[in-house]
């Protein structure tokens, strides 16, 4: 400051308001160079898709591609539907949801984990650093939760593709979802 | 020196011109466009309109290949609803990606395919440019979508040469085989037929589908497929320049300020070089900068 | 730098830094005390504005790189689809950098008459002016290289028309031409190898010019800034410190140049273009009238007024090369032409000239003009104006300089500045 004992004065001011002028113009510039990295127009139109699930067999899982990322279906058998549900939420590594069409308090029950019991509909990606899990079959088990194994780093996941074991901290993630017809899936 | 000034004007009084010719095209017809001038925005119905020329008529030859169904619904577009872009992307036939046997074909040998969906762009007629070629006597049909920012004469030219077919060639004009007279086109002679007629489409709000009103129509659509930001552009740069005069006017005020030092102000004296002073400003920069 | 230092650091650790890596005082030195004479006037604010104008083209360019796909099948999407329509302000980036391009030679141009106008190439500031002209060529080949990456018709033809002056050499050394072109365009015409390369070199280069630029900046300290007297700084009585004088100045017209800039941006985007090139490149169909930027079209008209294809690319290269002699071409004593009165003459001729070469090179290559009866081809008006380009600096220069009675120079620029009693 000029004289910093002094109050600052008129021609202070002026350099003030045109130093901050300047500072809020560059400021303001910087958001279209920073905005060019966002995700474009066309991606986003792409954040939405429809899939049929009718040719899926029960016990038996499809991979979509959803924004970029495996979309798992998984249409359940009664008996992979009566394991998931008898584990009590509080026995579960992670007790939420996780599930975009519920709020997010809600607790990781089955029921709270897919909205038509059949269909299970989660993002295949490892909540612990992101890679993909391996589906569990009877004729080809994944860990000893008959849902999922994440062979990057063991996690292991249920028939409710809940954590079960290993260091992955959530559940596999519900994306947003809703049934267009009875095997019409639109996601996102 | 001093004559050579003289003959620099003279030269610079001379027009360059050439020979009237019947081969030049006419320059185009000046029209008065909504989205011209530095706050022009689209006409939303002119655009709807234009829309609905484009798909009745010219899609039966001319593709519009950078053009998604979303932006239908874009800010700054023809004004469509989501759920209206959604009906419109679905009445559209889009080549199917390979089915569960990896067949792209039914078993007749035509090509699968599957209704739009807004991701979609609009699908061309034509299956590749020999196709086209084949059922256009030989000449291709541009891809409309950059069509009015890669003419000369951009608007104005695109409706001279729709609305530019109702005229009689001048006596002794030759009309190659096959083509129509256009005094708007170079050469005058082009291979589309006159694409619009009276009553050519029937607008649902009620304009007259003259030719003029449907070649206004259709050129505004157009000018959006070339530019749909403008009207983005038009607002930010009011905004931005409005700020930059703000600015100016600041750096102006501290600018003189620093060259005018009173000595009243800080006791420091600093003149425009020029101003009669007996001191000189030698700058101590931490006086100077105020900060 | 030249001026004694005037940096004390204040606290430990800039006491500390000073000691190891002293770059608070290289820039207080440069661009905070730098004593700069007092009468530098409006023409003296380019420089900082190319600055500014290379650092835009620079990050709008690397955000535009983001996007785009450097493919003969996928260039002009990727522009004129993904960036103009897709990417979020993509349009605004597209439009800054293109528009940039021109605002920054017009710059330059202004930047380049100043010094010649004020001598600001004589000793001893001959390397300054030398590495300018370095700038300024390797802002031409930037700027040619990103012309072409749109990949629209102007783009391919001009990148054919402008590579395939080295076929000229095939007159000299049968067959080294054509080996050059092929080498160039890596293929047997300008395609997807040449697109491919040309977008590393638009890359590379600014940041070339980038390291010139702080040659140009080093070499313009140590002398100092040369100025409208063209008389040295004899004392602190003839400078003001850089910082806030003419950092306050160069902002505001800064500021005004990008009123300028970005109206062109926002309003007028299209105005420095070409139709044509928003049509996607087509190898077997040519423009029918190829122009390049406005910015070369003087070069263009001095190659097209010679009838030979090798002399017309000598010529149009030593009008280039010339430059670089200027510093011995001049031999006047006295720099700045306030003080010439033949020279200053001689000197609106050659920026008229340049305009006319500029004219003549955007018109059709049989244009002519009509004066009453009589019909002047502009290829002899540009066959005029290339014979001043050369003569004004081969011929007038030298022989000016010894003839010429020039006016009596001031004391000195604080005399000079009090003489004129203000503005």
């Amino acid at each position: 400051m000029a004289n910093a004992s002094t109050e600052p004065t008129r021609r202070d001011f002026l350099y003030i308001a045109t130093g901050a002028a300047a500072t809020v113009g560059v400021g303001l510039a910087a958001w279209p160079f920073i905005d060019q990295m966002n995700p474009t127009s066309a991606v986003l139109a792409m954040a939405s898709i429809e899939v049929d699930v009718a040719a899926i067999q029960p016990g038996q899982q499809v991979i979509f591609k959803w924004r970029g990322h495996p979309l798992f279906v998984r249409r359940r058998t009664p008996k992979e539907i009566a394991a998931a549900r008898a584990v009590p939420p509080s026995d579960l590594p992670d007790g939420l949801a996780r599930n975009a069409n519920l709020s997010d308090s809600a607790p990781a029950t089955d029921a709270n984990r897919s909205i038509k019991p059949e269909w299970l509909v989660v993002v295949g990606v490892c909540t612990h650093l992101g890679c993909t899990p391996t589906v569990s079959t009877p004729q080809s088990p994944q860990g000893s939760y008959g849902g999922w194994l994440c062979h990057c780093h063991g996690s292991e996941y249920d028939t409710a593709g809940r954590i079960r074991k290993g260091p992955a901290p959530q559940n596999l993630a519900v994306p947003p979802y809703a049934f267009t017809g009875p095997t019409k899936i639109k996601i996102g | 020196m001093k004559t050579v000034w003289p003959l620099l004007a003279v030269l610079a009084l001379a027009v360059p011109s050439s020979a009237e010719d019947l081969t030049q095209p006419l320059a185009p017809q000046t029209q008065a466009w909504s989205f011209n001038g530095i706050t022009g925005t689209y006409d939303r119905g002119a655009l709807q309109r234009g829309f609905q020329v484009y798909k009745e008529v010219c899609a039966a030859c001319h593709s519009l290949n950078m053009v998604a169904f979303h932006d239908l619904a874009a800010p700054g577009g023809p004004g469509f609803t989501e759920a209206q872009a959604k009906v419109i992307a679905a009445t559209y036939k889009i080549p199917a990606e390979p089915d569960d046997k990896g067949d792209i074909f039914d078993e007749k040998g035509n090509r699968l395919t599957r209704p739009g969906v807004l991701a979609d762009h609009f699908p061309p007629p034509f299956a590749n440019e020999q196709a086209a070629r084949a059922s256009n006597g030989g000449a291709l049909p541009p891809d409309l979508s950059l069509i009015v920012k890669a003419r000369q004469g951009g608007p104005d030219y695109v409706y001279s040469i729709l609305t530019g077919f109702n005229q009689n060639p001048p006596h002794g004009f030759t009309i190659q085989n096959g083509k129509y007279y256009n005094p708007y086109f170079a050469g005058r002679n082009i291979s589309m037929p006159p694409p619009l007629s009276q009553g050519s489409v029937s607008f649902s709000d009620g304009t007259p589908a003259t030719v003029a009103n449907e070649a206004k129509a259709v050129v505004t659509f157009l000018a959006w497929t070339s530019e749909p930001q403008l009207e983005a552009r038009h607002r930010i740069g009011l905004q931005v320049l409005a700020f930059l005069v703000l600015v100016a006017g600041l750096l102006f005020l501290s600018y003189r300020k620093v060259w005018h030092g009173k000595p009243e102000d800080e006791g420091v004296v600093h003149d425009l070089p020029g101003s009669p002073t007996e001191k000189a400003p030698v700058g101590d920069p931490d006086t100077l900068s105020g900060g | 730098m030249a001026h004694q230092s005037s940096y004390v650091p204040k606290t430990g650790f800039t006491r500390w830094l000073d000691q190891r890596l002293p770059i608070i005082r290289l820039v207080n030195d440069s661009f905070v005390t730098y004593p700069t004479p007092r009468n530098l006037n409006f023409w003296y604010v380019f420089g900082g504005i190319l600055t500014v104008m290379l650092v835009v083209q620079i990050v709008s360019g690397i955000v535009l790189s983001m996007h785009y796909v450097p493919n003969a099948d996928l260039a002009f999407g990727s522009v004129e689809q993904r960036i103009m329509r897709e990417v979020n302000y993509g349009w605004l980036l597209r439009y800054i950098h293109a528009n940039g391009a021109s605002m920054f030679f017009l710059a330059v141009y202004v930047h380049i008459f100043r010094g010649l106008y004020y001598g600001s190439y004589k000793a001893p500031r001959e390397i300054l002016w030398i590495l300018g002209v370095f700038i300024y060529l390797l802002m031409m080949a930037t700027a040619f290289f990103g012309y072409v990456l749109p990949w629209g018709q102007m783009s391919f033809w001009g990148a054919t028309v402008i590579t395939s002056l080295f076929s000229a050499i095939d007159q000299v050394i049968p067959n080294l031409g054509t080996a050059i072109t092929h080498w160039l365009w890596g293929d047997f015409a300008v395609g997807d190898a040449t697109l491919n390369r040309f977008f590393s070199l638009h890359y590379l280069l600014p940041f070339v010019i980038a390291g010139v630029v702080g040659l140009h900046i080093w070499a313009l300290h140590v002398p100092g800034n040369n100025n409208p007297l063209g008389i040295d700084v004899k004392g602190p009585q003839d400078t003001v410190p850089f910082h806030p004088f003419y950092t306050v100045k160069d902002g505001f017209y800064m500021v005004l140049f990008f009123l300028v800039f970005l109206g062109f941006v926002f309003y007028a985007p299209n105005f420095f273009g070409n139709p044509d090139n928003y049509i996607q490149a087509n190898p077997l169909v040519t423009p029918t009238d190829i122009v390049p930027e406005w910015y070369l079209l003087p070069f263009y008209a001095m190659l097209r007024a010679i009838p030979s294809k090798l002399i017309g690319v000598l010529v149009l290269v030593s009008s280039l090369l010339t430059l670089l002699a200027v510093p011995w071409l001049d031999t006047s004593k006295v720099r700045s032409c306030r003080f010439r009165p033949l020279m200053k003459q001689l000197f609106w001729i050659f920026v008229a000239d340049c305009i006319l070469l500029g004219y003549v090179g955007a018109q059709t290559a049989d244009a002519a003009w009509h004066v009453g009866e009589a019909e002047l081809p502009l290829v002899w008006l540009a066959r005029l104006g290339t014979l001043y380009y050369f003569g004004f600096f081969w011929v007038l220069m030298p022989w000016i300089g010894k003839k010429e009675v020039t006016r009596p120079l001031p004391e000195s620029i604080a005399q000079s500045v009090l003489a004129k009693g203000g503005h």
